[in-house]
């Protein structure tokens, strides 16, 4: 299984390398936006696997409450961490791409304002996880994930209505995609999906030991066995 | 232009910052776990 | 139910009877909108854009403070490990932490209102009525939730800190609302329905979620 990981690093790394390729050279340039818009590509892909990853985390922070699961919680803490990666990306690439095009930094667009609140909500999260002390932490963390979760519906509606009552630019734009930059996109979320894949086996994997070790130095510490007595 | 490739240059930065995190929290553990070795 | 009610009058003659908290209390209200009225001074046209937000986030700064101090004092006397070891439901002593959290912020709300119309001029061109229904429904979003993250942060370091931090994100929804509620009732330019369903819905889901969870934080361990 360990062998895996330099083998799937080293695919991940061509799949990237295509996708990127595929992003700057490949695709057709957009007419009204011209070439920026090319950070579409990253911006989306970006936002749908964080997206997925904060689902992972509601999903394995339910079955720790229900089954008080250890391995549900590292799960619940990898996805976060990492979803809050991917979510800082969509959160940096976003407002460099409507500075350009809209002229403005920031903009309550649907999609961004959604980005930022899930943003803040998944580093609250992290915070409590860090400050918490070690015995509760997994029981209150996945408390505060279905809470979170439970929030996302009501702040998609306020931010929508509040965008009907006072109009913004939209980010992204809407409308059919041209299949040529479907293509593209797409393999650019595949390529960043194992991207994410990789990362999250290695957190898991560091999670794992980082227990392990506390474990050891917690018994070490109650049975309190200095080198060289007994 | 140079938004284009700013915004692919900090999508980058940000993986990378993250991959160097963890490579630190990976040498840190391996210190700790050779500590442990010692002492056993 | 009876324990409920028990639980908050006990809290209630207490504060009273103490007037530390409410005395601290009232004054960092006033403050508050005497500090505002000097940052942001504003014609009698912007006020009315302007209010509905400011008003809000005073109103939270102030239950913050609050809610910090909700489980001071079960922390002090070690409340809480006899109520994990009574029989009694979990649900009744969140629920009367609540209530007392929830009369004693919407008595600052009074008390600080008729500050910022007197401060700011204000006027509500809209349907009045609807403010206090949007004051209620507002308050009780940021109290259950409050109380709530006030006991999940008991146990942590930097205790005080991470009941805004875990508060603020969460409540956007529901500070979206209740600001827009109050500017459109202020201006009178559109109508608060919306936010005042979205705030009653907020308030439902998070009650039930609340009453739910809150056993599974008390016993944490």
């Amino acid at each position: 299984m360990k062998r895996l990981f330099p083998v799937f690093g080293l695919l991940t790394g061509v799949l990237l390398s295509y996708a990127l390729y595929l992003a700057l050279v490949v695709a057709p340039t957009e007419q009204t936006m011209g070439d920026v818009q090319r950070i579409f590509y990253y911006h989306v892909p970006s936002a749908w696997t964080a997206f997925l990853l904060f689902f992972i985390n509601f999903v394995a922070s339910v079955v720790y409450l229900i089954r008080r699961n250890m391995k549900a919680d590292v799960v619940a803490l990898v996805a976060a961490e990492i979803g809050v990666v991917f979510c800082t990306v969509v959160l940096v690439t976003g407002p460099i791409w409507a500075r350009p095009v809209w002229g403005i930094w920031w903009t309550w667009d649907l999609r961004l304002t959604l980005t930022l609140v899930l943003w803040l909500i998944y580093v609250s999260y992290l915070m409590l996880r860090r400050f918490s002390s070690s015995g509760q932490t997994p029981q209150i963390a996945a408390v505060l994930a279905v809470l979170g979760a439970l929030d996302v519906p009501l702040v998609y509606f306020s931010i929508w209505f509040f965008r009907t009552q006072h109009p913004q630019p939209v980010i992204g734009g809407g409308g059919s995609i041209d299949p040529r930059m479907l293509h593209v996109l797409l393999i650019n979320w595949a390529a960043f999906s194992c991207l994410a894949a990789l990362m999250f086996w290695s957190r898991y994997r560091l999670e794992v030991l980082k227990r392990e070790v506390e474990d050891t130095q917690a018994l070490e510490a109650l049975l309190e066995t200095p080198r060289g007595s007994r | 232009m140079t938004y284009l490739y700013a915004a692919y240059f900090a999508t980058w930065a940000i993986h990378i910052g993250y991959a160097i995190y963890l490579i630190g929290q990976y040498s840190r553990l391996r210190d700790e776990m050779k500590d442990l070795q010692s002492r056993k | 139910m009876k324990l409920t009610r028990a639980t908050l009058a006990k809290d209630l003659r207490l504060e009273w009877r103490s007037k530390d908290a409410i005395n601290s209390m009232l004054f960092f209200a006033l403050l508050v909108v005497v500090i505002f009225s000097f940052s942001f001074d504003p014609t009698a046209e912007e006020s009315r854009q302007i209010a509905g937000g400011l008003v809000w986030v005073a109103f939270l700064f102030a239950a913050v403070v609050a809610l910090n101090q909700t489980w001071a004092r079960e922390l002090r006397n070690q409340v809480l490990d006899a109520y994990r070891v009574s029989p009694a439901p979990a649900n009744s002593l969140f629920l009367a932490k609540a209530f007392g959290n929830f009369i004693f912020v919407l008595m600052l709300e009074c008390l600080m209102t008729p500050l910022f119309i007197v401060f700011y001029n204000l006027r509500a061109l809209g349907p009045a009525y609807q403010l206090p229904i949007v004051a209620v429904l507002g308050t009780w979003a940021l109290v259950v939730n409050g109380t709530f993250f006030a006991a999940m942060s008991l146990r942590t370091r930097a205790r005080e800190i991470m009941l805004p931090l875990l508060l603020f994100p969460i409540s956007i929804p529901a500070v979206l609302a209740m600001v827009e509620a109050t500017t459109s009732i202020l201006t009178g330019e559109y109508s608060a329905r919306f936010w005042i369903v979205l705030l009653a819905a907020y308030d439902l889901v998070f009650t039930t979620s609340c009453l739910l969870l809150f056993e599974s934080v008390l016993n944490a361990e």
